[in-house]
Parts: structure tokens; C-alpha cells; sequence
């Protein structure tokens, strides 16, 4: 009896789960569609192809190695900034957790926008518009108040006998840092980087403006935006690059799922 | 003697303490003075003074006090913006949460492969925004959208989705599908953290399903709900990339976000760059999240009394 109507459910679930995933189907599907065939809309690709991943690898290969070298300098700049503050908060007990998180959550509010045309005006006058290591910091201000969050929840609730020992052998604070807290906080940091990652490589705002005239030396999402702007939107190949761009994310979620799903819920739950 | 020794060693430890701790949490507070405090008073400050193109360049624009948002404010485009704004954050919501709630009340009855399936839910909200946007375009373009094609297969009339007067539903119906996931693995993870013993508890004393969902499973989820609302609000406010890539904020589907997107870097509708008009609904936007928040701490406290 319960057998049943636990595998009754189960179909429903796949029924649910098909409907949202259905936009990301269509875009694979039509990805592999020949032109011709892309506005008859057939729910299978019948006149398949691979001529627009051809055309994608051909021309999008740049934007792609761009958006890699952004989304890992990215994690390096967040994790750099993140982790000794988090262990001068968690560990060291600087300021209270609760009231560095209010200001975190205060600085997660400004909204993208406001943050571009800041950027915009101080990059303007640094010289640093256009370049790489402009919108690798701006796309890291994503990332490190949600970090500084994770990994202090993380290290507050981390056993104190181990540190506390070594503080008794003499060990310095920077010792017991990079030998003890880090490796021991190994599965925090890994959630942040995944996310760090994520968000630098999914960035629109800062790429659209503080990295426009970039050239080959723009990340993915602009080389998907160039073909949005263009006048005859060719479908296929924008498909294609879309596909290809998701490729972190079916990554993350085969390698690494129970790592974001803890990140999703720690930014939000902990308090 | 042995004690006021001890006593000075003890000082000595706490004070190099607070000094190392210093050090560690230096690099975050120098960064965050210049990525978030410098970004923001710079934007106030653009808000202030009355910039033009050209004076963007000279930097010799004249401060204005706070003309431009007597400007703004006596401005219908700025109403009606708002009004689109609130449209596309309130809706956008309330279904996302009552989806994600319907979904993780489902998941959380544990039959095969629901770990998986609740897993594949997360595709929406991990992809980049511009390619969900991208491809919900092709899905509601007017001619060969396979929206369009089912809605007339079922009998009804094709639909201009994406044409100024229909797209702020457009723009809504893609939000939506986006923000799901994200309130369904919160709330899930709320769910997880009921104790099962109240479920038996009511089942014993004769409560059926829908009672005690009203009676256990919402209210002991009123914190987590309270945080998926604020977070909503927070991120839905200063939706950019969706909007703009699906319809660049034309028509009904500009909001405030968008619409400071336009002005300040001269794009979509708005081929004229105004600096100064972007910052001041910026600033706006900011004030708006701050309201909310305030009510959100309040909320909160009424639930710890």
C-alpha cells in the first residue's frame, strides 16, 4: 500500500520537474536544430545538427577562456578577503556575528545598478575601465558578503579543543589559521568558491558596463548579448553559446550538489 | 602578586588578541570602504550635483541639492515605474513562495528518487540569468514561440508576449520560474527542521493533512518564511539582467532597476545618458530596500516575543 502511492508520487514529481526544466530542454533542443527547421518548433530535434556548436567554437573559444580566467580570479579575490576576516569574526570574536551579518545583508541591498555606476565613475577616473582586473573586482563584490556569512556560521560552530590546544603550545594566530581552521573548514570554502565562481561567470551588470569596450577580452555572457543586439538573431548559434555557457552549472549540480544546497540555505537560515 | 602577574599576563593574551584579530579582518574592511562605501557615496553624491555628458568628463558638473528628485518625483514616468516595479516584485513573489512551498511540502514526503528530482529544481536558479532570459524570449516570441503554439493548439489566441503592453507579464512568468528553486531549498530545509513528533502527535489527536499543515508546518515556518520574503524582495528590487535581456525594460516591464540601467549607461529606450537621474532612482531603490527591511526586523522581533 504505501509502496504505491510513494511510486504515484514519484510520478508526479517527474511530471512537475519536466515542466521546469522544460526552458532548459528547449534551449538544447533548438541548439541542435538546423536553421531551417528552428521556427517549426518540433519538440524533437528532427533535423539535427551540430554545425552551430561548430560556429560557437569557432567563435565564442575567447569569451570563454575570459569568463574562466574572471570567475577563478574572482574566487581567489573572494576567498583572499573572506577567510581571515571570517576567522578574525568567528574564531578571534571580533565585533558580534549578528551585527557584522546586519551589515552584510545592508551592503547586499544596493542594487546592482548603483554599484555599476559607482564603479563606472571610479574606474573612469582610475583608468580601469575596460579591463580585466576592473571587472574581476566588481564581480567580487557579489560574492564576499555572502562568504564572510557561510564561513563565519561555519567557524563559530567548528570544535575549539583543537585551536585551543595549539594556543596553549604556542602557536600563533596565522599558524593556527592556515594549519588548523582552513583545512578544517575545507567544505565551507569549497561552497563558497562554487558559488563565487558561479556568480562571476553568470555576471550581466558589471560586463555590460564597465567592460563593454573589451573587445575578445569580454566574458561569456557579452558574446551571447553581441548576438542578441544583432538585427537578424540567429537562434541556433545563440542557443549553442547558451549551452555551452551552462556548462559550470551541470557541473556544479553533477560534482558538487549537496555542497550548493548547503550554500543556499546557510546564507540564509543562520542568523 | 601572583595574581595581579597573572592578571597583566592575562591582558597582554586579550590585547594581542583583539590586535591579531585586527589584522585578519583589515583586508575586509578596507575593501569594503572602497567596493561598497566609495561605489555609494559616489552614486548619492551623482544624485546631488546635475552631470551632463560633458560635465561627467570635466567633473565640473553644479551641485543641485536635491532638485533632481523634486524632478523625478513630479515625473508620471516615475509613477508609473514604480507602480510596474511593485506590480513585478509583489507577484513575482507571492508565487514563487507559494510554488516553492507547494513543492517543498511535496518533496518533503520522501518517495523514490525525490533527493534527485529535488536536486534537478536547482537548474533555474544556477544558470545565468541571461540565458534563462535568452531562451524564455524564444519561448514567448510572438510568431514561432512554443508558448504561443500551445496556447492556440488549446484553442486560445496567440499572445504578444514580449510587446510593450504585455510584457511586464512576460518578464513576471520568467522571474517566477527563476526565483522558485531558491525558495524551495529554504523552505525545504524549514521543513527538515519540524520535529516529525508533531506530526504524529496531531495525527493521534485526529488532525487530517490540511489541518495540520495550517496548525504546525506554517507557523513554525513563519522565521524561515519571513527570510525567504526579505531575500525575495531584496534580489527581485534590483532585477536587471532577466528584464533587460527579454525585453530591455521596454513598455510595461520597466522598473526602477531597469530604468536607472538606461539612463545612467545610455541604453535601451533611453539613448540620452543621464547620470544624475539614474542615481537619484538608485538612491530610491536603496530606500525602498531599506523600508522593507526595516519591517523585516520588526517582523522578526514580534516572532521572538
Amino acid at each position: 500500500m504505501r509502496h504505491r502511492s510513494s511510486w504515484y508520487k514519484t510520478v508526479i514529481a517527474c511530471v512537475i520537474t519536466a515542466i521546469m526544466l522544460f526552458p532548459v530542454y528547449w534551449m538544447i533542443n533548438i541548439s541542435f536544430t538546423q536553421r531551417r527547421s528552428i521556427r517549426s518548433g518540433s519538440i524533437i530535434p528532427v533535423d539535427f545538427t551540430v554545425e552551430h556548436y561548430e560556429e560557437v567554437l569557432s567563435d565564442q573559444l575567447p569569451y570563454l577562456g575570459t569568463s574562466l580566467v574572471i570567475a577563478i580570479s574572482c574566487v581567489l579575490v573572494t576567498l583572499l578577503i573572506a577567510l581571515p576576516a571570517s576567522y578574525a569574526i568567528g574564531i578571534l570574536n571580533i565585533g558580534g556575528v549578528r551585527s557584522v551579518n546586519f551589515i552584510l545583508v545592508l551592503a547586499q541591498m544596493i542594487p546592482a545598478v548603483v554599484m555599476a555606476l559607482g564603479f563606472y565613475q571610479i574606474f573612469n577616473k582610475l583608468g580601469m575601465l575596460d579591463t580585466l582586473r576592473g571587472l574581476i573586482l566588481a564581480d567580487s563584490t557579489i560574492a564576499v558578503p555572502f562568504a564572510v556569512m557561510l564561513l563565519t556560521s561555519y567557524m563559530v560552530s567548528m570544535p575549539k579543543s583543537l585551536i585551543e590546544a595549539a594556543a596553549i603550545d604556542g602557536a600563533s594566530h596565522w599558524s593556527i589559521f592556515t594549519k588548523i581552521v582552513i583545512p578544517l573548514s575545507r567544505n565551507s570554502i569549497v561552497t563558497t568558491a562554487l558559488f563565487a565562481f558561479l556568480w562571476a561567470w553568470s555576471d550581466f551588470m558589471f560586463a555590460s558596463t564597465l567592460d563593454s569596450g573589451g573587445g575578445k577580452l569580454r566574458p561569456i555572457t557579452m558574446g551571447i548579448y553581441d548576438y542578441i543586439g544583432a538585427q537578424n538573431q540567429e537562434w541556433g548559434p545563440m542557443m549553442a553559446t547558451a549551452v555551452v555557457a551552462s556548462i559550470p552549472t551541470a557541473v556544479l549540480l553533477i560534482v558538487a550538489q549537496k555542497y550548493v544546497a548547503a550554500g543556499v540555505t546557510a546564507g540564509a537560515i543562520k542568523d | 602578586m601572583k595574581s595581579i602577574a597573572q592578571h597583566t599576563q592575562q591582558s597582554t593574551v586579550a590585547r594581542k588578541k583583539t590586535i591579531a584579530a585586527l589584522g585578519f579582518i583589515a583586508p575586509l574592511i578596507i575593501y569594503f570602504i572602497a567596493f561598497y562605501v566609495a561605489p555609494l557615496i559616489q552614486n548619492i553624491s551623482m544624485s546631488l550635483h546635475h552631470f551632463t555628458r560633458k560635465s561627467f568628463v570635466t567633473g565640473e558638473a553644479p551641485f543641485v541639492g536635491f532638485d533632481i528628485y523634486k524632478e523625478l518625483l513630479s515625473n508620471t514616468e516615475f509613477w508609473i515605474t514604480l507602480r510596474q516595479t511593485l506590480l513585478f516584485v509583489v507577484l513575482s513573489i507571492i508565487f514563487q513562495y507559494s510554488i516553492g512551498l507547494l513543492l517543498a511540502v511535496f518533496f518533503n514526503q520522501n518517495f523514490k528518487l525525490s533527493n534527485f528530482l529535488r536536486g534537478l529544481f536547482l537548474v533555474p536558479w544556477l544558470l545565468p540569468p541571461m540565458i534563462s532570459g535568452t531562451t524564455w524570449q524564444w519561448i514567448m516570441d510572438a510568431d514561432n514561440g512554443i508558448l504561443n503554439k500551445l496556447i492556440v493548439a488549446l484553442g486560445g489566441n496567440p499572445i504578444w508576449w514580449l510587446q510593450s503592453s504585455h510584457s511586464i507579464w512576460a518578464v513576471i512568468i520568467a522571474n517566477i520560474w527563476l526565483g522558485i528553486p531558491f525558495n524551495l531549498v529554504i523552505l525545504y530545509s524549514g521543513l527538515q527542521n519540524i520535529n516529525n513528533d508533531l506530526y504524529e502527535a496531531a495525527s493521534l489527536d485526529g488532525c487530517g493533512p490540511w489541518k495540520r499543515f495550517w496548525n504546525i508546518t506554517f507557523p513554525l515556518l513563519k522565521p524561515v518564511t519571513l527570510i525567504c520574503l526579505l531575500l525575495g524582495f531584496v534580489y527581485t528590487l534590483k532585477t536587471v539582467d532577466i528584464i533587460w535581456i527579454m525585453t530591455q525594460g521596454s513598455g510595461t516591464s520597466q522598473t526602477l532597476a531597469t530604468w536607472s540601467y538606461a539612463m545612467a549607461f545610455g541604453k535601451g529606450h533611453s539613448s540620452t545618458i543621464q547620470y544624475s537621474q539614474a542615481s537619484a532612482v538608485g538612491t530610491i531603490l536603496i530606500l525602498i530596500a531599506l523600508v522593507f527591511a526595516c519591517v523585516y526586523l520588526w517582523a522578526q522581533r514580534q516572532e521572538e516575543q
